[in-house]
């Protein structure tokens, strides 16, 4: 086994790793693997292309904003206001469809989302307000803001057969489904923009230690804004989806989101402390909650039996990822 | 004189409570009335409860996330399980349904060293995934009329769901400021290691604690289920952000070590008198939510700004 692990590391043999480091490091891929392989086996509808992009099409809209608070979570921050802002983008969004057209609807949902997103951003990055807070309050106020831009009632495109805004959530392009594309295109894009731009490690530098940034001469409370309208901008991705594939959208359709996304964010081992994750694991996090809620229905199990498996997944993920850098399976306290 | 004056700043949650209160009484003619008064304390009370016990685990440096989830499940149980049990049984089984979830969040905070946000997010997403299973999705209706009439009755000339708040209000109090325990809540909140290196038994204290706020959350969603003599399965939720926003409201910070009961029975009534009062001017429910939002920021800002000027250095 030792000979294995060391195999992982050449040039530092002489370096112990042990199995509970091996696993911290490499359980959620290894879990992925076991999900894909233990559904495979179990069920003979889940091993196919068609299933393939259902589960990812399933994962877009959760995964789109992950993407996003990813960059908001690394920068040591928290954003609990995603799921408001997903109602508002798409009651918007799909109320200006039948007003101004697709074509002036969609950048003038951008616009306006941003806008939201630029008022967190200047409360954490230039106000340096605690994020859990600001965020959660602005989750109260975005919800307010949504039902009196509707009045209270639910919004959809009335000619929906006649229209090229059904794009983003039905349509295909390549064989391939659009929600899907979207998910994907912005998960590598975002991925290169973390690791191969000075502006991903700034996000880094900040979430690991703001102060010692600071003294380093990055512009702090800039990056935390930047960040800040990222998380809009991704959410934004994800309104179109939505409001595409529904055709309307209920004012309060985001509810509960800004937590299942924290959850896929968790659970690909972004630390909430900041300063460490990536995008690809964030993706991997979100798969395996869809991979989850998908094989479980396939082997016939009921609808909610996938969140109480959520429930042991993200902590089992958490503690064998805090229990590898204790170098100890149980806390001290 | 001056006590009073450092006392309200120490809190300024009461200012905009007492504001708020002149305000209405003014504004709307319905307001200033004893039933009013009571019906603010009934509205508040389900919020207030869990609250109560959330301002302990807040100041320990935690968070409960999933107690609305908890508050659903019990409310659940002590509606669906009378048939079987009668209305005593069931409603011992929701309240103990309550102290086992906040056992289970807390010894795996205890034992595993997970962030308690982590640990009652995923608690959150199962409890709330176990009232769906539980229920088949499905309202639950009281049979027996005694279940709701308790709900409806009265103890001292006030309804028995705000005599239970005030009187769970004062028992939290003297728990928080008279006992070792309240004083352990502090230290441990203020600083975990050199509470440890104290001798406090800090696993146990904080298991403690999430119990408390578990037990709180199922007592809340029982007594809400007996007012409306029925249970659903989406009761409680968003409860769990309510609930965080009155404590902060009342000054507890959220990086833990201080705090208090009279500032989130502040919190509460704040919520309870701007929800009441708005009602009774007749504006929208929508734009309470975007008051509620703006205070909470702006009650950080000035919290902020107050303790950078005593050279506290950076608050919550």
């Amino acid at each position: 086994m030792k000979a294995l692990l060391d195999s992982f590391r050449p040039g530092l043999t002489n370096r112990e790793i042990t199995p509970l480091q091996f696993f911290g490091k490499h359980g959620i891929t290894i879990a992925f693997f076991l999900c894909v392989v233990i559904f495979s086996l179990t069920t003979d509808k889940f091993l196919s292309t068609d299933n393939f992009f259902k589960v990812v099409m399933q994962a877009s809209i959760i995964g789109t904003i992950a993407l996003g608070v990813t960059f908001v979570v690394i920068g040591g921050n928290l954003d609990l206001s995603v799921g408001s802002l997903l109602s508002f983008a798409t009651v918007l969004v799909v109320d200006l469809h039948d007003k101004v057209g697709p074509g002036m609807a969609i950048p003038l949902m951008f616009v306006f989302t941003l806008l939201i997103g630029s008022v967190n951003g200047f409360l954490i990055g230039y106000l340096r307000l605690n994020s859990l807070i600001v965020t959660l309050g602005m989750l109260s106020a975005i919800q307010g803001i949504t039902l009196v831009y509707t009045g209270g009632k639910n919004v959809d495109i009335s000619n929906d057969e006649n229209t090229w805004f059904d794009i983003f959530g039905r349509g295909d392009l390549f064989g391939i489904p659009v929600p899907a594309l979207i998910f994907i295109v912005s998960a590598i894009v975002l991925q290169v923009v973390l690791l191969k731009t000075s502006f991903g490690r700034k996000v880094f530098a900040i979430g690991g230690n703001g102060t010692a940034a600071l003294f380093s001469g990055l512009r702090r409370n800039r990056l935390v804004f930047s960040t800040y309208l990222l998380s809009a901008f991704t959410t934004a991705c994800a309104a179109l989806i939505l409001g595409s594939r529904v055709m309307g959208s209920q004012n309060n359709v985001g509810q509960g989101y800004e937590l299942l996304v924290l959850a896929g964010v968790i659970l690909g081992g972004t630390s909430l402390l900041g300063g460490s994750g990536s995008i690809v694991r964030t993706v991997i996090g979100v798969l395996i909650l869809a991979l989850i809620q998908n094989g479980l229905q396939l082997l016939g199990y009921p609808y909610y039996s996938q969140w109480l498996v959520t429930w042991v997944v993200i902590i089992a993920a958490v503690w064998l990822d805090i229990a590898a850098k204790r170098g100890k399976l149980f806390s001290s306290y | 004189m001056n006590k009073l004056f450092a006392s309200i700043k120490k809190q300024p949650i009461w200012i905009f409570v007492l504001a708020c209160f002149v305000f209405f009484s003014f504004a709307s003619p319905y307001f200033f009335d004893t039933g009013n008064f009571t019906n603010i304390l009934v509205q508040a009370s389900t919020i207030g409860l869990i609250a109560l016990g959330m301002t302990f685990v807040m100041i320990n440096g935690n968070i409960d996330l999933s107690v609305g989830a908890t508050l659903a499940l019990a409310a659940s149980l002590a509606v669906g399980l009378q048939p079987e049990l009668g209305i005593t049984g069931a409603v011992l089984v929701g309240l103990l349904s309550g102290i086992l979830i906040g056992a289970l969040n807390g010894i795996i905070a205890w034992k595993t060293g997970v962030d308690a946000f982590i640990v009652t997010l995923g608690a959150m997403i199962g409890v709330r995934g176990l009232v769906f299973i539980y229920t088949g999705e499905e309202s639950f209706y009281a049979q027996d009329l005694a279940y709701s009439d308790f709900g409806a009755s009265e103890v001292f000339f006030i309804p028995v769901m705000a005599f239970i708040f005030i009187f769970m209000t004062v028992v939290s109090h003297l728990l928080l400021k008279y006992t070792i325990h309240g004083r352990n809540v502090f230290a441990v909140g203020g600083n975990r290691a050199a509470a440890k290196e104290a001798g406090i038994r800090v696993g146990p204290h904080m298991l403690f604690n999430f119990i408390f706020v578990g037990f709180m959350a199922a007592l809340s969603g029982i007594l809400l289920s007996t007012e409306m003599g029925a249970s659903t399965p989406n009761l409680g939720r968003d409860y769990e952000l309510w609930t965080i926003t009155a404590v902060v409201l009342g000054g507890t910070r959220l990086t833990g070590g201080y705090g208090s009961i009279i500032g989130t029975l502040g919190g509460v009534l704040a919520i309870a008198i701007l929800r009441n009062g708005m009602n009774l001017l007749q504006v929208p429910s929508f734009y309470v939510l975007i008051i509620l939002g703006s205070i909470l920021i702006i009650v950080l800002f000035i919290d902020k700004r107050f303790s950078e000027q005593q050279g506290q250095g950076v608050g919550a």
